[in-house]
C-alpha cells in the first residue's frame, strides 16, 4: 500500500523561518495588546446574543393532529410528539447523508492505490443498509402521521455537524485513511443516535418501531466495527509499516 | 526582458477557450505552497473580478460596445473561476481572510515604495496601516474561535501586532475622498498601482460582505461587519485617486494593461511551476484582450494608445515580505488621520469623523472585543500559556533534582 502521509516542505510552522520568527516574536513581545481584557469579552458578546436569540426552527405539525386519526398517533397523545418527531427526522436525514458519504468513500477506495483489507463489496453493503435505514425511518415517520420530507431542527443541526465530513470525503487530496477517520466520526455518532432513538421509541410506547430499530442498530454496530478496524489497520501500516 | 504592450500581441481572443476541467484545477496546498503563491491567487482573483465589474458597468453605459465587451468578459469570467478555484477547501473562511489581509499589507507596501507620486504613496501607506490592524484582529479571532495560529497562513512574512486601531478608522464620508492623479501627467505606473490596489480592496470588501453570514457566531459576524465597513472606505479612497476624466475606453485600456502587468509580475516570481503555467496562460490571454481594447480605442477615440499606455511594462510588483518598511511606517505614521483629502495628526482630526464613529461604536467595537488583551504567540496564545506552565514545570523538576 502507498503511504498516505508523506514528508515534504510543509511551510506552516515557524521552524522553516528561523530568522523571521525571531523578528516576529520579539516585536510581538514588546507590543502590548491594543485594548485591555481577554477572551471573556467574546463570551460576553455571545451571551448578549444568546439572550435575544430565537430558536433555529420548529417541528411541523403532524397531519394527524389536524384531524387524521392514527393508532400510532393516539399513543403519542399526552406526551410530546414534537421531540420524538424531531429525533426521527434527525435520524432520517443522517441516514440519507450516510448513503452519500458511503458513495464518496466507495469512489475514493475504488481509485486509491491500496491493498488493504477494505472490501468494496462490504462498503456497498453498508451503503445499501444506510439506505434501508433511511426508508425504515421514513415509514416510521409516516406511520405517526408526520411529514418525512420536512427538515426538523435536529436534522438541520446534524447537517451542520456533517458538513466537515462531506468536505473530507469529497476532497480529491484526502487519503483513504483520512476518509475512514471521517466515517468513524459519522458511525460513532450514528450508533449513539440509534440507541437514543430506540430508547425514545420504547418510552413513547412504540414497541414495534423500537424492534425494527434494533435490527438497524445491529447493522450499524457492524459498520462501526469494520470502519474502526480498517482505520486502525491503515494507520498502523502507514506509521509502523506492518 | 521587459514585455512590450504594443509588440507582444498574445493569444488572439478567438483562440481563448476553456473546458470545465481546466476551469477547476487542483488547488494549491495550504500547508506546502509558499504564502506568496496564495497572495498572488487572491490578488489575481481580485483583478479578474474588477475586470468583470468594469466591463458590466461599461456595457450598461455604451450600447455600441456591448458585443466586444461580452466577448472579452466571458473569458475574464472563466479566468476568475480558474484562479479563485486554486484556493483549497481546507482553508476556513477566517484563514482565507488572514490571507486576504496579507495581500493587502504586502502588496500595498510594495506599491507604496514604488509609487513616484509622493501624495499617492502617502495614501497607500495610510491604507496599509489600517489593513495591518485588521490582520491582528482577524488573527485574534482565528485563535479564539478555531484555536488556530494565523502564522500557519502568513508563514512568518507578516507581523501580527496592532496597527492604527480599527475602532478609530471609521470616518465621515468626506474624509475618505482623496485627490486624483492627473491622467495627462501621471506616470503609467501610477495608474497601474491605483487600479491594482482599488481592485484588490474592492474584492476584499465583497468577500467580507459575502462571508459574514457563513459564521454562526455573532461575534464573527460583527467582526466582518466592522472591517467590511473600513474596506468600503478603502474602496472609496482608492477609486477617488483615479482620474474621473478618463474616458470609458481609456479606462478599458488601462484595465487590460493592468491585468497584463499583474500577470507579468506573477509569472516572474511564481515558485510553483503548475501555477506559473496558469499565470503564463492568463498573461497571454490578457495581451490578446489588450489588443482588442487598443483597436477599439483607435477606432472610436481616434487617439494613439501610446498617449495612455507605456510601451515597455514597468518593473513587476515585488511579492516579498515588506517587514522593515511596514514597521517603519507603523512607527512613524500610526497616529495619522484623514481630514478631507489630506492627512493630519490625530489631534487635528475633524469633528464629523469623530461624531460619526462615536455613534457606530456606541454599543462597543467588535474589533476591540475579539482582540481584548490579545498578544500573538507562535502556536496560538494557548501555547504561550502552555510555555509558562512548562517553564514552571521544568523549574520544579530542577529544584526537585
Amino acid at each position: 500500500m502507498d503511504k498516505t502521509t508523506v514528508l515534504g516542505k510543509n511551510r506552516s510552522g515557524v521552524d522553516i523561518s528561523p530568522i523571521d520568527i525571531k523578528q516576529m516574536m520579539s516585536l510581538a513581545k514588546v507590543t502590548p495588546a491594543s485594548s485591555p481584557g481577554d477572551e471573556k469579552a467574546i463570551a460576553q458578546m455571545r451571551e448578549e446574543y444568546i439572550a435575544e436569540a430565537d430558536v433555529i426552527g420548529s417541528v411541523p405539525l403532524p397531519g394527524t393532529l389536524k384531524g387524521m386519526a392514527s393508532t400510532a398517533m393516539e399513543k403519542l397523545m399526552g406526551k410530546s410528539p414534537e421531540g420524538f418527531i424531531d429525533k426521527l427526522g434527525c435520524r432520517l436525514a443522517f441516514e440519507r447523508t450516510g448513503v452519500r458519504l458511503y458513495d464518496a468513500l466507495i469512489t475514493k477506495c475504488s481509485t486509491a492505490p491500496m491493498s488493504s483489507n477494505i472490501s468494496l463489496d462490504r462498503l456497498n453493503e453498508f451503503r445499501n443498509e444506510e439506505f434501508q435505514h433511511f426508508k425504515l425511518v421514513e415509514n416510521a415517520i409516516r406511520s405517526i402521521g408526520a411529514d418525512p420530507t420536512a427538515q426538523t431542527p435536529s436534522a438541520d443541526v446534524d447537517g451542520v455537524i456533517s458538513l466537515g465530513l462531506i468536505q473530507v470525503l469529497t476532497d480529491p487530496r484526502t487519503s483513504v485513511a483520512h476518509c475512514l477517520e471521517a466515517m468513524l466520526t459519522a458511525e460513532l455518532a450514528d450508533n449513539d443516535g440509534w440507541r437514543m432513538l430506540i430508547m425514545l421509541a420504547e418510552k413513547m410506547g412504540m414497541e414495534d418501531m423500537a424492534r425494527d430499530f434494533q435490527q438497524a442498530l445491529r447493522e450499524e454496530d457492524e459498520h462501526l466495527v469494520s470502519i474502526r478496524q480498517w482505520f486502525k489497520e491503515m494507520v498502523i501500516k502507514d506509521t509502523v509499516g506492518t | 526582458m521587459a514585455l512590450n504592450l504594443f509588440e507582444d500581441k498574445g493569444c488572439p481572443l478567438d483562440r481563448q477557450r476553456f473546458t470545465w476541467k481546466e476551469l477547476v484545477q487542483p488547488p494549491i496546498s495550504k500547508l506546502d505552497d509558499d504564502a506568496f503563491t496564495r497572495v498572488r491567487v487572491i490578488l489575481m482573483n481580485g483583478m479578474e473580478m474588477e475586470a468583470i465589474r468594469f466591463s458590466h458597468g461599461c456595457a450598461r453605459m455604451n450600447r455600441e460596445w456591448q458585443l466586444p465587451l461580452a466577448q472579452l468578459r466571458i473569458v475574464e469570467q472563466h479566468q476568475a473561476t480558474m484562479i479563485n478555484g486554486l484556493l483549497g477547501a481546507d482553508h476556513s473562511t477566517l484563514e482565507t481572510t488572514i490571507a486576504y489581509e496579507q495581500v493587502a499589507i504586502e502588496v500595498t507596501a510594495a506599491v507604496a515604495q514604488n509609487e513616484p507620486d509622493e501624495y499617492l504613496a502617502q495614501v497607500y501607506r495610510f491604507g496599509m496601516l489600517e489593513d495591518f490592524d485588521h490582520l491582528y484582529r482577524y488573527s485574534a479571532m482565528l485563535d479564539r474561535l478555531e484555536g488556530k495560529d494565523a502564522n500557519n497562513i502568513l508563514q512568518c512574512y507578516t507581523d501580527i501586532v496592532p496597527g492604527r486601531p480599527t475602532i478609530v478608522e471609521h470616518r465621515a464620508p468626506q474624509d475618505n475622498l482623496r485627490e486624483h492623479y492627473d491622467r495627462l501627467r501621471a506616470a503609467p505606473i501610477t495608474k497601474l498601482h491605483a487600479l491594482t490596489i482599488m481592485s484588490s480592496e474592492q474584492q476584499t470588501q465583497n468577500f467580507y460582505l459575502n462571508v459574514a453570514p457563513m459564521y454562526a457566531d455573532p461575534v464573527v459576524r460583527q467582526l466582518y461587519t466592522e472591517i467590511a465597513s473600513i474596506e468600503e472606505q478603502h474602496v472609496t479612497q482608492y477609486e477617488s485617486i483615479i482620474d474621473p476624466r478618463e474616458t470609458w475606453l481609456e479606462k478599458w485600456l488601462l484595465h487590460e494593461a493592468n491585468e497584463v502587468y499583474n500577470y507579468y509580475s506573477c509569472v516572474q516570481q511564481e515558485t510553483n511551476p503548475r501555477i506559473k503555467a496558469i499565470w503564463e496562460r492568463c498573461l497571454d490571454y490578457e495581451l490578446g484582450h489588450l489588443q482588442v481594447a487598443i483597436e477599439m480605442f483607435k477606432q472610436y477615440e481616434r487617439r494613439d494608445p501610446a498617449e495612455v499606455l507605456p510601451g515597455d511594462l514597468p518593473e513587476p510588483i515585488k511579492f516579498e515580505s515588506q517587514r522593515e518598511f511596514v514597521r517603519r511606517i507603523l512607527n512613524q505614521e500610526v497616529d495619522l488621520r484623514a481630514r478631507g483629502t489630506q492627512f493630519v495628526n490625530k489631534s487635528q482630526e475633524g469633528v464629523e469623523s469623530q461624531q460619526y464613529r462615536q455613534h457606530l461604536n456606541a454599543s462597543g467595537s467588535p474589533t476591540n472585543t475579539v482582540a481584548a488583551g490579545y498578544e500573538w504567540f507562535a502556536g496560538t496564545e494557548l501555547a504561550r500559556d502552555g510555555e509558562a506552565t512548562r517553564e514552571k514545570y521544568v523549574r520544579g523538576q530542577k529544584i526537585a533534582h
